[in-house]
C-alpha cells in the first residue's frame, strides 16, 4: 500500500523510521577497542558464561544516532504544552539547570567526608527550611525519592507514632478521588482502605466520612486541592474530626502548586504532607527526573522521622543523624541510600530562591488564573464536571460527546496530531470520560489560545459527524493509534530475533 | 428455579437453589471498556457482603467487584484468565466471575429485580 509522504527509506524527511538497536547490531562489531585480557582464576563456580548474552554490537556513531533519532520522537515539556492534569508539567527554569551543574556541587559524592560537603548540607538544610516555612510544619524528612515514596514514608512515620503510644490501628480513609498511589501506599503499609464518597459538589462527603471514622482509623489521606480540581473547603473541619477520633491528617501534595506561597497546609490542620518537587518547585519529571518527595511532619509526628536528616552543630556546622542512636529521636528507619535526591534539592532551592517569597504567591495565582481561563473560554465546548471556578486544573465530562460517536480518549488522540500534549483521561474514576487540562502558569496566553482553539474546532468536527476521524487519529505521529487492548491482553515483553528464513527448494 | 438479581455496584447475582453466580452487568462492562484482566478469589474463601472479592481491570480503569450477598467462594471462572474479554462479550454468561454457596439468603431481598435495576441504570445516564 503505497501513502501519500511514503518513502524508499521509510524515514520521512527528518523523522527517522528507526529500528531497535538489536535490529541493526551484530555481534561482530564493537565501538570499544579494548586488549583481550588475560585468562585469570574462575571464581565464579561454574557459573562462567558459556554462550554470548546476545547483546546488539553498534558502533559509537550508530549508538548516538539511535537515541538521538528516537528522542525526536518523544513529547516533552521542553518542546511544546504538556496539559497533563495532576502532574504539573511546568517549565524547568535553565538556572536551576546551571546551578546544579556548579563545580563543587554537580560533581559531588555522597560518601565525601562531612567536613568537606558542609556547603552541600547548607544546601540541604535551606531547602528544607523553605519547605517548612510554605507549609507551616515544623519537620520535615527529606529523602524520599518520588512522590508515592513521599506517601509511603508519611504513613510510615503515622505508623511508628501510634505504635509508640500503644495504639496501632487498623484503617485508612481515602476519598474516591485520591490517586491511586494513596489506596496503594496505605495498603503496602498494611492498612485496610476504606473509600469516602464525594458529594454532588466533588469535594469528600464530610458526614459519610465522620460516620467512617472510629477508634481503629489510624488517618485519612487527602488531597487538597483534590483531583476534581475543586478546593476541599470543609478542610477545618475535616481535620477537627480526624483529630478527635485520635488519626493523623495526611495531605497528598499533588496540588500543592495551586496554593503554594497562600495557604500553609499546617494552618488547615494537616500533620503529614508530601511534597512533590517535580511539580510545584520546577525540577524536571515525565521522563527527565528523578522525583523527589519531602514529607513535612508535625511535631507529634516530627520524633519518628526516618534518618538521615541534617542537624546544624553547636558550632556553626551541619551534620548528618545516619543512626537511630545519634539522636534523642525514634526514627522508623531508613527509607533511601545517602541522602535524598540531592540535585533536586539544588533545582528546587533555586526555583524558590530566584521566585522569592512573592514569586511563589504569584505563580499559584497564575496557574489558577490558567485553569479558569480554559475553563470559561471552553464554555459551550467541553462540560464542565462541577461548576467552576476551579483550581489550577479544569475537569471535563464526556457529556458534549454525547452521541457524536467520539469518545474521550478519540478527542485525546486527536489533540496528539494538533501538537499537543493529550490532557490526563479517564481520571478521575468519579467522573465518567474524564479530561483533566492543568496548564500550569508558565504558559502564555497564546499557548493557551492556541490549544483551546484546536479543541474547539475539534469538537466541532465531532458535532459534525465525522467520527471515522477521529477513529484515525493520531495520523501525524511516528506511529498511529496503537491497540492498547491488544497491548494489555497479550503483552510482547520480549525481542526475539527473527527465524532464520528456509530458502525454498 | 433461578432469578437474577442486581447490586448498585453493577454486579448481577443469578440464584439457583443454594448456589449464586456472580458477574458485572453489560452497563458496568460497558462503562469500563475492554477488559485486560480479571483477579478471582480463592475457592473456599468465606466473603460477607460488601466485601472485596474480585478485580476487574480494563484499559481505562481497574475496579473492584463485591460480595453481593454472604456465603463461601465455590467456584471461579478460570477461562477469564485467558480470555478477559468474554466479559466484554457475555457479561452475564460467559463472562461470569464466580459461584457462591449462600448463608444469609435473607440479603437477596436487599438487591434489586431486573425491572428495577433496568430503571437505577437510566437514572444514571
Amino acid at each position: 500500500m503505497t501513502q501519500e509522504g511514503s518513502t524508499t527509506s521509510g524515514h520521512r524527511g527528518l523523522d527517522a523510521e528507526e529500528p531497535l538497536s538489536f535490529e541493526q547490531g551484530s555481534p561482530d562489531k564493537t565501538g570499544v577497542d579494548l586488549p583481550e585480557p588475560a585468562a585469570g582464576v574462575d571464581r565464579l563456580g561454574g557459573l562462567t558464561r558459556t554462550r554470548p548474552i546476545g547483546l546488539p554490537g553498534l558502533a559509537e556513531p550508530e549508538v548516538v544516532r539511535h537515541y538521538l533519532r528516537l528522542s525526536r520522537q518523544n513529547f516533552c515539556i521542553d518542546g511544546g504544552f504538556y496539559p497533563l492534569g495532576s502532574c504539573t508539567m511546568k517549565h524547568n527554569p535553565r538556572l536551576n539547570e546551571k546551578l546544579a551543574r556548579l563545580p563543587g556541587i554537580g560533581d559531588l559524592h555522597p560518601l565525601q567526608p562531612v567536613s568537606t560537603v558542609q556547603g552541600a548540607l547548607a544546601l540541604i538544610d535551606a531547602c528544607a527550611g523553605w519547605l517548612k516555612a510554605l507549609t507551616g510544619l515544623p519537620a520535615v524528612a527529606m529523602s524520599p525519592g518520588a512522590g508515592a515514596h513521599g506517601e509511603l514514608t508519611g504513613l510510615m512515620t503515622i505508623r511508628a507514632a501510634l505504635e509508640d503510644r500503644g495504639d496501632a490501628r487498623a484503617r485508612v480513609l481515602v476519598p474516591e478521588s485520591a490517586h491511586g498511589t494513596n489506596p496503594a501506599s496505605a495498603r503496602f503499609c498494611g492498612y485496610r482502605v476504606e473509600a469516602i464518597p464525594a458529594d454532588r459538589r466533588g469535594r469528600v462527603d464530610v458526614a459519610a466520612m465522620k460516620q467512617k471514622l472510629g477508634p481503629d482509623v489510624a488517618a485519612i489521606m487527602l488531597t487538597n486541592p483534590n483531583t476534581c480540581g475543586l478546593f476541599e473547603n470543609d478542610i477545618l473541619e475535616i481535620a477537627e474530626a480526624v483529630h478527635d477520633a485520635g488519626a493523623f491528617f495526611y495531605c497528598d501534595g499533588a496540588n500543592f502548586n495551586a496554593i503554594v506561597g497562600r495557604v500553609r497546609p499546617g494552618d488547615l490542620g494537616i500533620d503529614c504532607m508530601h511534597i512533590n518537587l517535580h511539580k510545584t518547585f520546577s525540577t524536571p519529571h515525565g521522563g527527565g527526573g528523578p522525583g523527589a518527595g519531602p514529607v513535612v511532619l508535625s511535631a507529634a509526628l516530627a520524633p519518628f522521622a526516618p534518618v538521615p536528616s541534617v542537624v546544624h552543630g553547636e558550632d556553626g556546622t551541619f551534620r548528618i543523624i545516619e543512626h537511630p542512636c545519634q539522636s534523642d529521636a525514634k526514627p522508623f528507619g531508613r527509607v533511601k541510600g545517602f541522602h535524598g535526591q540531592f540535585g533536586m534539592f539544588v533545582r528546587a532551592l533555586a526555583y524558590m530562591m530566584s521566585m522569592g517569597a512573592d514569586g511563589l504567591h504569584q505563580a499559584s495565582a497564575d496557574a489558577v488564573l490558567n485553569a479558569n481561563y480554559l475553563m470559561a473560554r471552553l464554555d459551550g465546548t467541553l462540560h464542565p464536571a462541577f461548576p467552576g471556578p476551579c483550581m489550577h486544573e479544569a475537569l471535563f465530562d464526556e457529556d458534549t460527546l454525547k452521541d457524536t460517536g467520539v469518545t474521550t480518549l478519540d478527542l485525546a488522540k486527536a489533540l496528539i496530531d494538533e501538537g499537543f500534549h493529550p490532557m490526563t483521561v479517564y481520571f478521575p474514576l468519579v467522573v465518567h470520560g474524564a479530561m483533566l487540562v492543568e496548564p500550569t502558569e508558565t504558559e502564555s496566553k497564546q499557548t493557551l489560545d492556541a490549544f483551546i482553539a484546536s479543541l474547539k474546532s475539534l469538537v466541532a468536527r465531532a458535532h459534525g459527524g465525522d467520527a471515522r476521524f477521529f477513529e484515525e487519529a493520531p495520523r501525524l505521529a511516528p506511529r498511529r493509534r496503537l491497540d492498547e487492548t491488544r497491548a494489555a491482553r497479550q503483552p510482547v515483553l520480549r525481542w526475539r530475533p527473527p527465524a532464520p528464513e528456509i530458502a525454498a527448494e | 428455579m433461578t432469578s437474577m438479581r442486581y447490586t448498585r455496584e453493577h454486579e448481577w447475582i443469578r440464584v439457583d437453589g443454594e448456589i449464586g453466580t456472580v458477574g458485572i452487568t453489560d452497563y458496568a462492562q460497558e462503562q469500563l471498556g475492554d477488559v485486560v484482566f480479571v483477579e478471582l478469589p480463592e475457592v473456599g474463601r468465606q466473603v460477607v457482603k460488601g466485601d472485596e472479592v474480585a478485580v476487574v481491570e480494563s484499559v481505562k480503569a481497574a475496579s473492584e467487584v463485591y460480595a453481593p450477598v454472604s456465603g463461601d467462594v465455590t467456584e471461579t471462572n478460570e477461562k477469564l484468565a485467558e480470555e478477559p474479554a468474554t466479559v466484554n462479550s457475555a457479561p452475564t454468561a460467559e463472562g461470569w466471575f464466580f459461584k457462591m454457596r449462600i448463608t444469609a439468603s435473607a440479603e437477596l431481598d436487599d438487591l434489586m429485580d431486573t425491572a428495577t435495576y433496568k430503571d437505577y441504570v437510566d437514572s444514571l445516564d
